[in-house]
């Protein structure tokens, strides 16, 4: 969702010269988590913030969700100070972790949900109907009476998330959601955020490795590496920004033996490859300046040993985006 | 400026918060039949045995009702050590610390729900050892003041779990350190409080060893509980360790509210709060 200048929405999250240091291994000095961060994130809006691991995005996350102190710069949700106002922040967020299983394997996932429902103090009647809900939105009806414990990874997850609609946030952060759900299952949480947020004054702050997941589900894309914000905008302007150069797939084999080399060519902006280990193909991902480099570009291919087998334009995709402004792929 | 009304929600919030954490460990202990059988049995037959070595040896049969009394208070402090302190080490290891702390609660009232439901549990326990004393050893109690019996219970309950509530603060922030730490405090704290010997053996044991004895809350109360259920004594005998008991209370139930709060602090500026397997 956009709007045009001179339209002003409310904000849910900003956030000024945001840093936070880490204390680095003895005499390598500090890690740089997150360096000079400035983001707006409004209400009713979808926000991903796609980055490789290490990036800052789970730091980003924690200091929001009030789990993590800034080292400098500030932090506000709903304009209140993630650090002098944690208490009210806390009313109106909950976060959901990919991976994690926040719960107790000996209650049933009904208890599970219920006790986690009293921490936001919804009253006994209220919480009942939201669980009920939430879990015929999550297909866990199966499941209400089995122990945590003996519940799928699958399973776990949904439970993980059910949980964090629970309190029924203003601000919900999701780090990683679908991590380790199986395909149906992330298409219907996808589906859920979407609904969820159509319900009014809701935000959602999601960090994702799956390039597909954030162009269908965000509104906008924050692209975060080494701790900084290097682009911010909505999936389809930041694929226009692209498409002023020549984005191409190429495929090759075998895979690229110095794919430094290839990358150091003059025009090249990115490149990521993808090794498909059952065929022995490479597909190269490239975003060039213009087509003129192609030359230069295809003879440092064969001077890698690799033999041509496939070549075409493509259209810009947030991974060639990516690309652009990373130089690699987000799996490399 | 805080609202009344908020101030009212807030409160009620947290009591939700600590009746679903005492609820939780209610039902988790009551799933779990062996944990159950071993809480309950296996401190049985150590005080059991300490019972038949004291009655073999010739002493009277108050030591063997002091120990009975020992066994039964100790389990309190096993709670509040293992069940409630350290148990803030394995929410951190599940992920669930951090979800309290995203939460719009005090860490005081989840400490409270676990130390509720702790104590509700280890009441199973410490009347187990009780009956035990009374019908299979037929060890003597007589109690001429109820009241002060449940008095001095109720406040060495709540001075051991003011001084769990200061080490879970130290569980939040610390791993294997603070493990180790409730492991060296366990049997040392048995030891000093006199919980498995009688106060005949009191005047063998080196006076430092008492008054270090003398500064933990289990040892007060025990004392003083020891008096008014084999003595016989009224609350009139037993008003220093009433007072001792209560400046116990006013003295660790801040420095635990304060220290959870610096813990934190501490935590979330050195990012350490949520980090794992430390």
């Amino acid at each position: 969702m956009f709007l045009g200048p001179g339209l002003k929405r409310d904000l849910s999250i900003e956030t000024k010269g945001l840093r936070r240091l880490f204390k680095g291994i003895p005499g390598k000095g500090d890690v740089v988590a997150l360096d000079q961060v400035d983001l707006e994130v409004y209400d009713d809006e979808i926000f991903g913030l796609l980055g490789p691991n290490g990036a800052g995005k789970t730091t980003l996350i924690k200091i929001l969700s009030t789990l993590l102190l800034p080292t400098q710069g500030e932090a506000r949700i709903k304009g209140l100070d993630v650090v002098k106002q944690a208490p009210q922040i806390r009313r109106m967020i909950n976060l959901v972790s990919g991976g994690e299983t926040p719960g107790y394997g000996i209650l049933s996932v009904k208890e599970n949900l219920w006790f986690f429902s009293q921490l936001y103090g919804l009253p006994r009647d209220f919480a009942k109907d939201r669980i009920t809900k939430l879990v015929d939105q999550l297909e866990l009806q199966d499941y209400l009476n089995t122990r945590m414990a003996k519940l799928s990874t699958g399973y776990k997850q949904r439970l993980n998330l059910a949980r964090g609609f629970v309190n029924d946030p203003a601000l919900l952060f999701l780090d990683e959601p679908t991590l380790g759900l199986d395909v149906i299952s992330a298409r219907h949480l996808r589906t859920l955020v979407k609904g969820w947020i159509k319900t009014g004054g809701k935000t959602v702050l999601l960090t994702t490795h799956y390039m597909a997941e954030a162009d269908q589900m965000c509104d906008r894309v924050g692209i975060i590496n080494h701790g900084k914000i290097l682009a911010c905008d909505t999936p389809q302007r930041l694929k226009t920004k692209v498409a002023g150069g020549a984005t191409w797939k190429i495929e090759i084999t075998p895979n690229l033996s110095q794919p430094e080399s290839v990358k150091s060519v003059q025009g090249v902006l990115g490149l990521s490859q993808n090794d498909n280990i059952e065929t022995g193909i490479t597909t190269l991902k490239l975003v060039l300046e213009d087509e003129s480099v192609m030359s230069d570009l295809l003879s440092k291919i064969r001077d890698n040993g690799c033999k041509v087998l496939n070549m075409g334009k493509s259209e810009p995709t947030l991974e060639d985006v990516y690309i652009s402004l990373v130089g690699t792929g987000l799996e490399e | 400026m805080i609202s009344g009304p908020t101030i009212r929600k807030d409160l009620s919030n947290n009591l939700r918060a600590a009746y679903a954490r005492m609820w939780v460990r209610l039902r988790g202990s009551n799933r779990d039949p062996i944990a159950l059988a071993s809480e309950i049995g296996l401190p049985i037959l150590t005080i059991g045995a300490y019972v038949i070595l004291y009655h073999a040896i010739g002493l009277p049969a108050s030591a063997g009702a002091a120990v009975i009394v020992g066994g039964a208070m100790i389990a309190f402090w096993t709670n509040v050590l293992w069940n409630m302190s350290s148990q803030w080490f394995w929410e951190r290891e599940q992920g669930n610390l951090e979800m309290y702390m995203v939460a719009p609660v005090s860490r005081m009232s989840i400490l409270l729900g676990m130390a509720l439901g702790g104590s509700l549990n280890t009441a199973i326990r410490a009347l187990g050892i009780v009956l035990l004393g009374i019908f299979v050893f037929q060890v003597p109690f007589q109690v001429r003041d109820p009241f002060s019996v449940g008095l001095v219970f109720f406040l060495t309950l709540a001075a051991l779990y003011s001084l769990g509530m200061l080490f879970a603060s130290l569980f939040m922030l610390y791993g294997r350190e603070a493990w180790n730490t409730a492991n060296l405090l366990q049997e040392p704290v048995y030891f000093l409080s006199g919980a498995y010997f009688p106060a005949i053996y009191a005047p063998i044991v080196p006076f430092g060893l008492q008054v270090a004895g003398s500064l933990i809350p289990m040892t007060i109360g025990l004392d003083a509980i020891r008096r008014l259920v084999i003595n016989g004594a009224s609350i009139t005998s037993i008003w220093p360790e009433v007072l001792a008991l209560i400046a116990c209370i006013l003295i660790l139930f801040p420095l635990a509210r304060h220290s959870l709060n610096y813990m934190e602090s501490l935590g979330k500026k050195e990012g350490r709060l949520t980090l794992r397997w430390q």
